[in-house]
């Protein structure tokens, strides 16, 4: 997957955690808690999620990483390189 | 032999919610419910024709559309429901009515304190002193949070009326204790009815429970009806089997159950001795009664009223089958719909004694429904409009209802006083979540479901939940 595919995957989740939510002005490089108020609940369900479409496991120590969407594809990048989009 | 990675003892909103969590992420998860519907303590029936709902005045921690914060905002994400799904229609506004004073709020803070100012002048700062202490509540240390909450309030707000009736609609909408609440508890109540606020789907609560239900089926939950559990084989320290009244046994990995604390012990093997007393002393007696006008065109044009007519307000279980002396007055049909109720509706909730109504014979227990009933009415229109001439039909539920149809001891509608916030049990794979567990009312007990699935089930680790994390870290400390 390209880092753009997986901006995509994050989307795709974020779309399904937070239905209300319009994503389309989603900045890349503020957190995503400030922007969607989102919980450590919330950034739970992005982990699991992850997990279970695409069986890439985050440590815990590495949630620090999913702050912004920027931090999260760089973070994915190396993990999910050679992983298909579904 | 069926075979789940989780069971789920009860369909209420605690269960349906917890269910709904755990199918999301692929559990094999099987909803077990004694009656023959779904809802629990908030369910719906039909009788003459007509739609009622159980429990349903309203959904409490309204937050409007595009809020992000908060306890609905928390619970919509976590179901993954848009906003919309739960059609909320807010108040129109409410009383607390006390003899020679009433304060009026809706779902604008600003209003309550203005009225407080109004009726309270010397209490101004005071009031907001409390109001930003409620605010911190989660950063509240632990040995504050299990404080009484009286003698808290008690040291903010001088003046006993006033503390009063500040209590008054908290603790008809969820206080388990006796005269008294923890103050954590009497923060997220305060928040939820002062701060945050009021709201109804026109169809009543069925709508809520028909989302829940059809979206844990969407995901491969199975619920099974008139799946009573009647006992949980044990061994080496964890549950093995569930046994279901007709001798059906099934296996789970897990089981996670909302019957209540004590009761839930009732059912593991090896438990001796868990009193009843233990689950909670309060209940209430409903009556309903239906118009043929619109509540509003009577006069009465509020959405609650909390109605107290003595000098002092007591929150106990009465000596009597019921205590008139207050009570909580609803009008369904006074929220802001599109459209117009079919009907009036007049909702009046009044404390009763469990044991009283339970010792009477049958040929009794009909008389004093409607006694009970007449003078339940009799009570609330001191406070409101007097809308006696315009009942057409009107039906009456007591302890021994709730008792019969949710299995809870005692018809305790708010559970036992001890909550047990870590919702974990003796048993290393039984877990409790609902009114037991801490979080009470339609959105409490769904976010109890939730963190409790999240925490025991899905093995999200704990520190992620900072809410009920600290109050797990409160319960074991005390
Ligand atoms: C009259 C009344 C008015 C209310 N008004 C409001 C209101 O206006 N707003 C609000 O927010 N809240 C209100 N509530 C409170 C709210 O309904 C409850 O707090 C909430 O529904 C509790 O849900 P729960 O899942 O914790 O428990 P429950 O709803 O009690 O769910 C437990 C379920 O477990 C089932 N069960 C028990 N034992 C077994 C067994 N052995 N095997 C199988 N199944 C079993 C029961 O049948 C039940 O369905 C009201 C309650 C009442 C009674």
């Amino acid at each position: 997957m390209t880092p753009a595919e997986i901006k995509e995957v994050i989307l795709d989740i974020l779309e399904d955690i937070a239905p209300d939510e319009d994503l389309s002005g989603l900045k890349e490089d503020v957190p995503l808690r400030e922007q969607l108020e989102l919980d450590s609940m919330d950034f739970l369900d992005i982990v699991m999620e992850l997990r279970k479409r695409y069986r890439v496991q985050i440590p815990e120590d590495d949630y620090v990483e999913l702050s912004t969407m920027q931090s999260t594809v760089k973070y994915l990048a190396p993990l999910m390189k050679d992983l298909q989009k579904a | 032999m069926s075979s789940y990675d989780t069971i789920i003892i009860g369909a209420g909103m605690s269960g349906l919610a917890a269910g709904i969590r755990l199918a999301y992420y692929d559990q094999r998860v099987c909803i077990l419910e004694r009656h023959t519907t779904i809802g629990g303590l908030n369910s719906f029936y039909r009788l003459g024709g007509r739609n009622f709902d159980v429990g349903l005045h309203a959904v409490t921690n309204f937050t409007p559309k595009g809020t992000r914060k908060g306890p609905l905002a928390r619970l919509l994400r976590q179901l993954r429901f848009n906003w919309d799904d739960f059609s909320l229609s807010p108040q129109i506004g409410s009383t607390i009515a006390f003899p020679g004073v009433s304060l009026r709020f809706n779902n604008h803070f600003e209003f309550l304190r203005s009225e407080v100012e109004r009726s309270f002048p010397a209490e101004k700062d005071n009031f907001q002193k409390l109001a930003d202490t409620v605010v911190d509540y989660d950063d509240l240390n632990e040995n504050v949070a299990s404080r009484s909450a009286r003698s808290i309030v008690g040291q903010i707000i001088k003046d006993p009326l006033l503390v009063d009736m500040l209590f008054c609609p908290l603790m008809y909408y969820g206080s388990a204790r006796e005269n008294d609440m923890d103050f954590a508890q009497f923060s997220i109540m305060f928040r939820s009815i002062f701060m945050e606020g009021f709201a109804r789907p026109w169809a009543g609560v069925r709508l809520i429970l028909k989302n829940l239900v059809r979206r844990f089926k969407q995901l491969g939950g199975e619920l099974r009806l008139r799946a009573g559990v009647r006992r949980m084989e044990v061994e080496g320290g964890r549950v093995t089997r569930v046994v279901l009244d007709d001798g059906t046994q099934l296996a789970g990995d897990r089981v996670l159950s909302s019957a209540g604390w004590v009761e839930t012990m009732r059912l593991c093997d090896g438990v001796h001795e868990v009193k009843s007393s233990a689950a909670g002393q309060l209940s209430f007696v409903e009556s309903v009664s239906l118009l043929d006008a619109e509540p509003r065109e009577l006069g009465c044009d509020q959405t609650i009223v909390f109605f107290n007519d003595s000098d002092k307000f007591h929150w106990q279980k009465p000596d009597e089958l019921v205590d008139v002396r207050s009570g909580v007055i609803c009008c369904p049909n006074n929220f802001d719909y599109a459209q117009p109720l079919d009907e009036g509706v007049v909702r009046i909730t009044a404390l009763a004694n469990f044991d009283r109504w339970k010792n009477l014979p049958e040929a009794d227990y009909q008389a004093a429904k409607a006694i009970w009933y007449k003078r339940m009415v009799e009570s609330a229109v001191q406070f409101v409009a007097d809308f006696r001439p315009r009942v057409v039909a009107s039906d009456t539920f007591t302890p021994m209802t709730i008792k019969r149809f949710t299995g809870h001891e005692n018809g305790a509608v708010y559970g036992t006083p001890e909550k047990r916030w870590a919702g974990t049990t003796h048993l290393k794979n039984l877990f409790i979540c609902g009114t037991d567990q801490g979080f009470v009312g339609i959105i409490g007990s769904m976010f109890s479901g939730i963190a409790m699935a999240n925490r025991h089930l899905l093995g999200m680790p704990e520190k992620t939940d900072p809410a009920s994390a600290s109050a797990a870290k409160r319960q074991t400390d005390h």
